[in-house]
């Protein structure tokens, strides 16, 4: 019998050892910290400045992260609305003034939603970071740019003027094809910030992304901690209960 | 099985308290369900003050925005409608309006008001909660100064939101929290007090 | 107990067969007292059918089916209700929960005997409460509108275009629509809120009421009905309740410690439970890069793609998931339990849980030809485990069954 157990406990492991985490190749692993305020803040900032113009965050209204953030309104109204002319208010979810049309003849396709973008991929948040750390100068391309990780993307590089020009080294692999061995900044055209002030920036901003993919998760977090130990004490009791009934049939 | 080396103390013991802690956590489980019927982030921050310009307002006009959900009127009365007040003092039930919920302490006064040209009150009907309709003077009869008539069970109010004696409705209707803005004494922030305020931005 | 109690509970009985219900269901259902821990599953698997339908019925309350307001909705559930993505995340890792718990539930009554006669039915009920929960998972994946809600559905229904004949016109009936669309999303949503959950419910009473008829089995496979005491009561059996009902209470306490750490710190399950490519909106322009069904799905999956012949693997496919209903008179084996069954058996039964998680995995990746290939010999492994079942069960040497079951 204990054979058994042992059996159906490998056996119900088993898909999750055998979980394959797909091409990595330009992934970088980060570690975030959805709780960390100051950078939900920046994040937020980063995001409304650069990302907003063009991608919504539509299931999101401004209250609810005036709320999360721990923002007064007025800071939320002067910092992050976005208005472009038309009234805002802080009830407004946070949609972009771009239609779909003028993005589809912008970028040949609709800019979208970034709500859900942080669940929305297999590597989650390692993901964003990688591709907006990887805009590189790639002269084929129409705005100039290529990415290592969303190869010929059709998003210009927004934050171009935090991070400076990068350029990549490319040598041909055995099939003959163009492979990338090495980014690295330009140094004849630098960005506002330096490399590490830009990963920083970028870290804040897919962590405001991350927050924004699922709000609750920090209170459900918490909350879960109670649920659990609840259960364990409760568990326990019934425990006993069974031992001290089937003391009858041993 | 042998009955008699059982403890029945512990086993009672055990029966109770994995029964209390059981039931307590079902309880706690249905709090779940039941905050799930409270209102939503969505709905409350759509229940946020709400502001409104009435500069456009001339004597005598009406309009009417929308708060919660539910229609807000905002009335200029003119001298004649104030002096109309007075004389109406027992026609209606409640004269002074001394039920406390139906208006702020800085609308309790003669004219329910803060100022007593601008009249703000929240257009359902204390009844059943229909909304009233505006009808000016004389249209319902030659001694009617105008107010509103409840169409769904005939209360009538006056330009005070007073209900007049004979109606149905049981009190006057409802003023809201609202207060001019100290910049601006032309824009009306309704459904907050003017003390919080300086709390809430 | 007060007499006043027991007045009532006089009256009622009068009225309502209550205390007789309890009696013959819990207080005086004698269950063999030799249950293993595989034997959990089954109340497990009532208690997570409650938690689907009372948190589903919750989700409703917000959820709006169209192809406009899907997404959003759920969404909505989840940032904006209280407690909304405790209960949402409840629902679709119960989902997983539920197949995980029900495949064990199958592989215990597989491994001792629990569909031999006397209990075909029970077994028949239970294949039917199956078939049911994968109609019912499968309508329910698509409400959340995302893209693999959208493509796994398009996929599915386009099985059905592989009748010969009226295939098409099938799959356009099921969609009521040229592709999948909010008028389809519409119609699984009533089956899966109403239809299903009712014929779920009743199949779930059925098995029950024929589980209760004849008796549990137990894992020695021996009929404890066959020795009684002085009273009538089984020698070996123990009344249900209080034994089996405080052992489930401290099963059901173990089971909701992993089932809710993973619903509050783990809900996308390594994207088992909750696939990425499901948080973006369905786009019926934008086919995802992979399409795999859930996990619960792919074993069956894995075997029609295998088969390079459309109608031959939509065939087959079903054919892996309806040949169980034989299993009562494809095992010809004089005892039950795998405890006292030979090296074939046994051999055989290894064989078809590794096929089952083989194909199960395959099915989760993209193909290639090698994957394949694969697919298809554990395939054949899996349809041989039921089609050679007649010879080798009647030629595989036995050991004796005890008389009493054993500790």
């Amino acid at each position: 019998m204990k054979n058994l157990r042992n059996l159906t406990i490998l056996l119900l492991l088993l898909p999750a050892l055998s979980f394959s985490s797909g091409d990595s190749g330009h992934i970088t692993s980060i570690d975030i910290d959805i709780s960390d305020r100051s950078a939900l803040q920046k994040g937020a900032k980063y995001y409304t400045n650069y990302c907003m113009s063009c991608h919504a965050l539509s299931f999101s209204s401004y209250k609810k992260i005036q709320k999360d953030l721990r923002l007064t309104e007025t800071q939320v109204l002067a910092n992050l609305v976005m208005s472009y002319g038309d009234e805002k208010k802080l009830s407004d979810y946070m949609t972009t003034s771009l239609s779909a049309k003028q993005g589809k003849d912008l970028f040949g396709k609709v800019p979208p939603d970034l709500s859900t973008i942080s669940r929305a991929k297999p590597e989650g948040v390692n993901w964003l970071y990688s591709y907006l750390t990887s805009f590189y100068v790639d002269a084929n391309r129409p705005y100039g740019m290529n990415n290592l990780v969303f190869k010929d993307v059709g998003m210009p590089h927004v934050m171009l003027e935090l991070q400076g020009y990068q350029i990549v080294d490319k040598t041909k692999d055995v099939n003959g094809q163009q492979v990338v061995i090495s980014i690295k900044a330009d140094p004849t055209r630098k960005g506002r910030l330096s490399t590490a002030e830009y990963k920083q920036a970028v870290k804040e901003l897919v962590t405001f992304l991350a927050y924004v993919g699922e709000p609750t998760k920090e209170s459900r977090h918490k909350l879960g901690v109670w649920v659990l130990l609840f259960l364990f004490i409760f568990t326990i009791l019934a425990y006993m209960l069974k031992k001290e009934y089937w003391r009858d049939i041993h | 099985m042998s009955d008699q080396d059982v403890d029945l103390e512990r086993r009672r013991f055990l029966t109770i308290s994995t029964s209390v802690v059981g039931g307590v956590g079902m309880a706690a489980a249905s709090v779940a369900g039941i905050m799930y019927w409270t209102k939503s982030e969505r709905a409350l921050a759509l229940g946020a003050p709400t502001v409104v310009s009435i500069s456009r307002l001339k004597p005598g006009e009406q309009m009417v925005t929308l708060w919660r959900s539910q229609p807000i009127w905002l009335l200029k009365r003119t001298p004649e409608m104030l002096k109309e007040l007075v004389r109406l003092n027992s026609h209606v039930k409640d004269s002074m309006s001394d039920e406390s919920e139906l208006q702020p302490s800085y609308a309790k006064n003669q004219y329910r008001s803060i100022r007593e040209e601008i009249f703000i009150v929240i257009g359902i009907c204390t009844h059943l909660g229909c909304s009233p309709r505006h009808k000016k003077a004389k249209e319902l009869g030659a001694d009617w100064g105008g107010g509103y008539l409840c169409a769904c069970h005939g209360s009538k109010f006056d330009y005070a939101g007073r209900v007049f004696n004979g109606a149905p409705a049981p009190s006057n209707l409802k003023v809201p929290k609202h207060h001019f803005h100290p910049d601006n004494p032309n824009m009306v922030i309704i459904g907050v007090d003017p003390k919080d305020e300086g709390a809430k931005s | 107990m007060s007499s006043k109690l027991v007045g009532l509970k006089n009256w009622i009985d009068d009225r309502f067969p209550m205390t007789k219900m309890w009696n013959e269901h819990l207080a005086e259902y004698y269950a063999p007292k030799n249950f293993n821990f595989l034997y959990f599953f089954g109340s497990l698997a009532l208690v997570i059918l409650i938690m689907q339908i009372v948190t589903g019925i919750f989700l409703t309350m917000y959820y709006n089916p169209t192809a406009e307001g899907a997404f959003r909705s759920v969404e909505f559930i989840m940032r904006e209700v209280p407690f909304g993505d405790v209960i949402r995340n409840m629902h679709a890792v119960g989902a997983s929960f539920f197949f995980i718990i029900v495949y064990l539930h199958m592989f215990r009554g597989m491994i001792y005997g629990s569909y031999k006669k006397p209990r075909e039915l029970i077994w028949i009920f239970g294949m039917f409460i199956y078939l049911a929960l994968m109609a019912e998972a499968f309508m329910g994946y698509l409400l959340p509108w995302g893209q693999m809600s959208y493509w796994g559905a398009k996929v599915i229904i386009n099985l059905f275009g592989a009748i010969p004949g009226i295939g098409t016109e099938i799959a356009e009936w099921i969609r009521g629509d040229f592709v999948v669309s909010g008028v389809t999303l519409n119609r699984f949503f009533a089956l899966h809120v109403i239809a299903l959950p009712i014929v779920l419910l009743m199949l779930v009473v059925a098995h029950i009421l024929a589980l209760h008829e004849v008796g549990s089995n137990n894992p020695d496979g021996v009929e404890i009905k066959k020795k009684k005491d002085e009273n009538g009561k089984p020698l070996d059996g123990i009344p249900f309740h209080p034994y089996y009902t405080v052992k489930d209470i401290f099963g059901i306490g173990v089971f909701m410690i992993i089932f809710m750490f993973v619903v509050f710190y783990w809900p996308e399950g390594g994207g088992y439970f909750m696939e990425a490519n499901n948080f973006i909106p369905a786009n019926p322009l934008l086919t995802p890069e992979h399409i795999a069904p859930l996990w619960y799905f792919t074993p069956p999956y894995a075997i029609l793609r295998a088969v390079p012949n459309q109608g031959l693997g939509v065939f087959l496919m079903f054919a892996s998931i309806l040949i169980f209903f034989f299993l009562p008179w494809l095992d010809r084996s004089p005892v039950k339990s795998i405890r006292y069954r030979g090296p074939l058996f046994k051999g055989a039964m290894l064989i078809f849980v590794i096929s089952f998680f083989v194909l199960g995995y395959l099915g989760i990746l993209a193909p290639t030809e090698g994957r394949t290939w694969a697919a298809r010999i554990f395939g054949s492994l899996y349809f041989l485990f039921f089609l050679l079942m007649p010879f080798y069960t009647s030629i595989d040497k036995t050991k004796p069954v005890p008389e009493r079951v054993t500790q």
